[in-house]
């Protein structure tokens, strides 16, 4: 068996989340529409998530608790992604016909809308080149960090989480 | 080489300036340091050591470790990593101890002043500017003294945004929070601020305080608030003393404070938060990290800012050590290797990487020498980073007229310095009886926002080193 599958918290010594490790929100919510997924396993004093989020979607208990979406309340309007200090929340929207949308926090120089970027995964590792949907750049009144659209084919949705321009 | 198309900062063409350094004519950026603009014309090398005549070069840029002293105008010994480039200075680099220079006198008497203020604070990091700021809005008269020429601290390069809770400033940037910071101090009619002023010694009678290397300053203070902050560690390794070798916090100021890009490739040793945060910053700067290596089995800062660098490809390298650094003037390649649980070297494993730049985060320890000076009872705990004052919760020390606050009580973060900084602020004016009802809110409100923010699974043993260090 895999080591990385039984040790669940082997992330602390790998420092990424393998696809399985993450909890996918189901198909048919993407299929709805953009909803936010949270990759923040570890009990740390951080909240901004919770508190930017305008329809309370993301419960917390204190400072410390581990964030969770609830779907059902999540618009995916992707302020969290702005938001959150550690960059590990992305929406995902599947609602179109072949590919799905991924926003994903970028502190980088920019791309261009249209542009063709590669995908990377959560490794660094090349996946598939992506096509830059929307760029919007960072504003201090809304969390301060810019946000990258890459439509992407539906397989990579759960795989790519950042982008390199290429040369 | 400078930085260029940052995404998050920008740095503003400025006056130019020119200098000279071994006799020839160098320009530097209006508001730069004589260590950083050297740095921009590829000048590593600043002195060679007192005896052994080794290469030295910028180390930890706050002014704590004596690695980048240069004669200046003559004078040697000057920390040139917070020194400003001025026109026309003559800089020199030092080949071993300097000679004092023999028409050197001593101050002339109008150049010592002495004076009395309420509350002297002594540090312009986030500790010492919130000290500094509710004492004053106590009503108390405060003097802000920091050897830096700029307010901020360590705050004033960190361009990534904060965590902890929303109420206290989480979710925004390291520098943003300074900015705001700095801007109260210096808009407060009560905080006198002295930058380029360094504490050199609590006596008796008053604090010594020496003035832009010019003035000696007897400050007789009502209450005494130490928010000096803390010194970056280093560790053992052949070669570990080139020019190449840097603090993180070193690499910070060069290349998000000054603009100066350290180098082309780097190693990163230490994977707390302050190594992942470093590494991630060099990536925006536009440096290669060709890995960050770590002894311990797990990565032992924050989850999400791993995962940030492992999605640009950079290896986090666990289990691993430095072997030593490869260099003659200056580093030109590390060797690194990996250990088994009995810390042994696994031969097989060792691997030569070719890069310019070796920036230590292995932890920092308190700058505590003026608190030791002033006699305040110190112990020795490691978690905490080294030697911190025994103090109260109020952060009152075994002195009841000195407090202290922030990284220099034991290494934490900005969130808890703010916190710390303003309950001894708020308790230093109470006692001066300038303080009252607003301040005692004040401390209750801070000593619960603490509480909280030590107390997820994260900060387990720093939470008992805490209690072991308080009385009362
Ligand atoms: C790379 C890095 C990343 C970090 N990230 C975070 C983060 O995400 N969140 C967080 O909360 N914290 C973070 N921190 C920690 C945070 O920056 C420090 O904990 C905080 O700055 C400590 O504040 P301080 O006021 O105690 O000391 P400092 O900020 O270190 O300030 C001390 C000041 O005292 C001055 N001084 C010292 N001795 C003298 C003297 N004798 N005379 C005059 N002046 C003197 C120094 O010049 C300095 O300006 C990070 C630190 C680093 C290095
Ligand atoms: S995407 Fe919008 S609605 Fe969904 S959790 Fe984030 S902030 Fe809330
Ligand atoms: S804001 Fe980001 S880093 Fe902080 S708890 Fe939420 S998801 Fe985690």
């Amino acid at each position: 068996m895999d080591n990385e599958t039984v040790d669940r918290e082997n992330w602390k010594a790998r420092g990424y989340l393998t696809s399985e490790e993450v909890d996918h929100p189901p198909r048919e919510v993407l299929k709805g529409g953009a909803v936010a997924v949270i990759e923040c396993p570890q009990r740390i004093p951080c909240d901004p998530c919770s508190e930017s989020c305008p329809v309370g979607a993301i419960d917390m208990e204190n400072v410390n608790s581990l964030p969770k979406v609830d779907y059902g309340k999540c618009t995916g309007c992707g302020i969290c992604v702005e938001n959150c200090p550690g960059l590990a929340i992305f929406t995902l929207d599947c609602s179109g016909q072949d590919t799905c949308q991924i926003t994903l926090p970028y502190e980088f120089p920019l791309p261009e809308a249209g542009e063709e970027v590669e995908g990377l995964n959560r490794k660094g590792e090349a996946v598939s080149n992506v096509t830059v949907t929307r760029v919007k750049p960072k504003d201090r009144s809304v969390g301060d960090t810019s946000t990258v659209t890459v439509a992407v084919p539906e397989e990579s949705v759960h795989d790519i989480r950042n982008i390199r321009r290429k040369e | 080489m400078r930085v260029k198309d940052h995404p998050v900062l920008s740095f503003p063409e400025r006056e130019e300036i020119t200098f000279t350094y071994q006799g020839k004519e160098v320009t530097a950026r209006q508001g730069e340091t004589i260590a950083a603009a050297l740095h921009n014309h590829g000048v590593l090398e600043l002195s060679k050591s007192g005896d052994k005549l080794r290469p030295r070069g910028l180390f930890c840029s706050i002014g704590k470790c004596s690695s980048c002293l240069m004669t200046v105008d003559g004078v040697p010994n000057v920390r040139t990593c917070i020194t400003l480039a001025q026109e026309g200075m003559v800089v020199e680099k030092q080949e071993g101890f300097p000679d004092l220079p023999r028409e050197a006198e001593p101050l002339e008497p109008s150049s010592t002043e002495t004076r009395e203020t309420d509350v002297l604070v002594i540090g312009g990091g986030p500790a010492g500017l919130k000290a500094s700021l509710t004492a004053a809005d106590a009503g108390g008269d405060v003097t802000l003294v920091d050897e830096n020429p700029f307010l901020g601290g360590q705050l004033i390069k960190q361009t990534h945004k904060f965590f902890g809770s929303s109420d206290l400033d989480a979710g925004t940037r390291g520098i943003a929070i300074g900015d705001d910071l700095v801007g109260a101090v210096k808009a407060h009619e009560n905080i006198e601020e002295m930058t380029g002023t360094s504490a050199v010694g609590v006596y008796k009678e008053a604090v010594g305080l020496y003035k832009n290397m010019e003035k000696f300053v007897k400050l007789n203070p009502g209450k005494l608030i130490v928010a000096t902050g803390a010194t970056e560690k280093m560790i053992p390794f052949p070669n570990n003393d080139l020019p190449g070798v840097y603090g993180a916090g070193g690499i910070q100021t060069l290349m998000n404070v000054h603009g100066v890009k350290p180098g082309k490739s780097a190693v990163i040793v230490g994977a707390g938060n302050v190594g992942l945060i470093v590494t991630y910053q060099l990536l925006q700067a536009g440096v290669d990290v060709q890995a960050v290596v770590e002894v311990a089995p797990e990565i032992g800062g924050y989850f999400v800012h791993a995962a940030k660098i492992r999605r640009f490809g950079v290896p986090i390298l666990t289990c691993h050590t430095v072997l030593e650094v490869v260099g003659e003037e200056r580093v030109e390649g590390v060797r690194i290797g990996e250990i088994d649980e009995n810390s042994e070297l696994l031969q097989e494993s060792t691997q030569y990487l070719d890069v310019g730049i070796v920036g230590l985060s292995v932890g920092l320890s308190p700058s505590y020498k003026l608190l030791a000076h002033a006699g305040c009872e110190l112990q020795l705990n490691p978690v905490l980073g080294g030697y911190v004052p025994i103090r109260d919760q109020r952060m009152r020390t075994t002195r009841d007229d000195v407090y202290v606050a922030g990284d220099a009580s034991g290494i934490e973060e900005a969130t808890s310095a703010m916190l710390e900084g303003t309950i001894a602020g708020a308790d230093a004016a109470i006692e001066l009886g300038v303080g009252g009802g607003r301040e005692e809110e004040k401390i209750d409100d801070c000593l619960n926002k603490l509480k909280d923010l030590r107390a997820g699974p994260y900060y387990r043993e720093l939470r008992k080193s805490i209690q072991g260090v308080e009385i009362g």
